[in-house]
């Protein structure tokens, strides 16, 4: 049988159920969530089935997209043979749907486009203050886990924007705001920036591309490969870096967007070359300490800064090699991977090349080669500690060609000295057949102490640590290509994220981890 | 004269779920001019059928008819009174 509420009529009249008495029941439960109450009502068990077999769908509210309630009014519909005959028709139904427009609620969304319900993921997160979100970017959608502050357990919604490749996401938790952003290509359709202000519920659509060359320019947008924050004392600023190379900013919350002309228009650009990506710019890095400064990195164009807000560009290159070009040592051209920095040493840069790892102390002006001691210098992923200005983590790959871990070991690697020296951190990765590839994005931390660092692969394996690489658990596999990580320490209604308590003895606390078990909820 | 087009799946959000639209052109209009009385009417598919240049996308296939105007011509194929026109995506995938 089942719970009266939603057993179909021909079953309560003493029929055997079949699928179509399952898609009434599904008629049911989307009813539910659509509205919010159930479709038949009563206060007994008669009340209720006499309502089942003899009154009619009630109608849905208004703001329920018309071509949702039509799937839904279908599925209830008393005589089976009028009822969709197969699951699968209710998918193709629902997706044709998915993109229904909800009513707007506030004015300004007028501006951003519409708010999209989402059909698909159904299950989102219900997301408290200082719960840390994990934010996947794959080329089939994207992906948020969420756990509490432990980092323990988490839960799983998604994918987001089905089918569509998610280059970038982001956090922006400034000024009071929860919001995510996402940069969702369709191959079709082409690449929109989105956001949510309620943890994936729902998601702007903007009516026309936020983010787009002038028509003078002749270019085109082909991706957007990265969303960055401005400084936490310009709340209002965004970045983002796009192929062809270039980066747009916002002054407004991510509302309306530009493009920095002076970068665009520099007099390098006929000479930079496109990496197999393409012309990409994917990493922009404000100088916290300096709001006229921002460095980026374009493949292949190398690494260039600004020190008048964006008007003027200059290569930053020097002791960076190419190993593609007859020249080693060139001014400009370097297939440059990433770039990070820490807050409280920003004239300290390191540096993933394609091929080779450097510093720089002298805010990029000049480059030393920090490789020794690597399995690889080749790789794509560089991060950061958060709190640890000399700590850097890699993953590096082996070879231009093969592109995969060495010799199937998966490890992270760590610096603790400022590319002094590195050790490999594998405690909990698989060390036998693991040839994974970790991309440029795909790394990150959270801002905890001691902290998170997460990775994904290629191959849709997402791992975790909560003791700075020391151990690691795998927290998903089985998604697909994972093309960015990202994470958040969620703040709302302005409340400071609570600090762990003072470091618990760290055996005891490792142990407490292992029993835990990472798991992922259905 | 008017013009039917058929809209995609993806893209009915921006025509209020309608599956096809009926727009007025003027006589002897071309592909581009009818598109440009769809867009006044539905803004959000501009940006999705063309790019910033002005060019389909590299994935949507527009068919006046039956033929994919890739072969008659492009945005400047004419669009007889009447004419049905598709707004297909392509088949593509990885």
């Amino acid at each position: 049988m089942g719970t009266l509420p939603y057993i179909a009529p021909e079953v309560l009249r003493g029929q055997k159920g079949d699928h179509l008495s399952d898609l009434w029941a599904l008629g049911v439960l989307l009813y539910e969530l659509a509205a919010g109450n159930l479709p038949f009502r009563g206060k007994t068990g008669f009340e209720v089935t006499s309502a089942i077999l003899r009154e009619p769908t009630p109608p849905l509210p208004t703001s329920v997209p018309p071509g949702l309630a039509s799937v839904i009014q279908r599925c209830l519909s008393k005589e089976r043979l009028e009822r969709y005959q197969r699951a699968s028709e209710v998918r193709v139904a629902l997706e044709a749907v998915q993109g229904a427009v909800l009513q707007s609620r506030r004015p300004s969304d007028e501006a951003r486009g519409p708010r999209m319900l989402v059909l698909r993921g159904m299950e989102h997160l219900k997301v408290k203050n200082a719960d840390v979100l994990l934010l996947v970017g794959t080329n089939k959608g994207a992906f948020i886990l969420r756990s509490s502050h432990d980092r323990a357990k988490w839960d799983v919604a998604g994918p987001y924007f089905h089918g569509q490749g998610i280059y970038s996401m982001a956090y922006d938790g400034r000024n009071g705001r929860n919001r995510l952003w996402v940069s969702a290509n369709n191959m079709v359709w082409g690449t929109f920036l989105r956001s949510s202000d309620d943890f994936g519920r729902t998601w702007t659509n903007p009516v026309e591309s936020n983010i787009r060359f002038p028509a003078e320019s002749g270019a085109s947008l082909k991706n957007i490969w990265q969303i960055s924050m401005g400084r936490n004392d310009e709340p209002e600023k965004l970045y983002c870096g796009v192929e062809p190379a270039a980066i747009f900013e916002s002054n407004d919350e991510g509302e309306t967007w530009s493009l920095i002309r002076g970068l665009y228009d520099h007099a390098h650009r006929p000479r930079w070359m496109p990496s197999n990506g393409g012309l990409v710019l994917h990493t922009i890095v404000p100088d916290p300490s300096n709001k006229e400064r921002i460095y980026t990195a374009i493949s292949a164009g190398g690494v260039y800064r600004t020190d008048d807000g964006g008007k003027t560009w200059c290569a930053r290159n020097t002791g960076v090699r190419v190993m593609f070009l007859p020249e080693k040592y060139p001014e400009f051209g370097q297939c440059v991977h990433k770039i990070v920095l820490h807050e409280s040493k920003p004239e300290r840069l390191f540096l993933q090349n394609h091929g080779w790892l450097y510093c720089s102390d002298n805010r990029g002006d000049s480059w030393q080669d920090i490789s020794r001691g690597v399995p690889s210098d080749f790789g794509f992923a560089m991060l950061m500690h958060p709190h640890d200005p000399d700590c850097v983590y890699i993953i590096p790959v082996e070879s231009e060609e093969f592109r995969c871990t060495p010799e199937g070991h998966l490890r992270v690697y760590r610096t603790r000295n400022a590319g002094g020296s590195w050790e490999a951190l594998s405690r909990g990765l698989p060390q036998k057949g693991a040839y994974e590839t970790v991309l440029r994005d795909a790394l990150s931390t959270d801002s905890l102490d001691p902290a998170g660092i997460y990775f994904g692969t290629r191959s849709g394996k997402l791992y975790g640590s909560r003791d700075e690489g020391k151990s690691w658990k795998k927290i998903a596999e089985g998604l697909p290509q994972i093309l960015c990580v990202k994470t958040a320490v969620v703040q709302m209604n302005g409340a400071p994220a609570q600090k762990p308590s003072s470091k618990p003895n760290p055996a005891k606390k490792q142990k407490a981890a292992r029993a835990k078990s990472i798991s992922r909820r259905k | 004269m008017q013009v039917i087009f058929n809209i995609p799946g993806p893209l009915r959000e921006f025509t209020g779920n309608q599956r096809s639209v009926r727009v007025a052109v003027g006589d002897g209009a071309n592909l581009l001019q009818a598109l440009d009385a769809l867009f006044q009417e539905f803004p959000g598919l501009h940006d999705r059928v063309l790019t910033e240049t002005g060019e389909a996308r590299r994935h949507v296939n527009l068919f006046v008819s039956n033929e994919n105007v890739r072969f008659t011509g492009g945005l400047a194929t004419p669009v007889p009174p009447g004419a049905e026109i598709s707004i297909v995506p392509a088949i593509s995938g990885g």
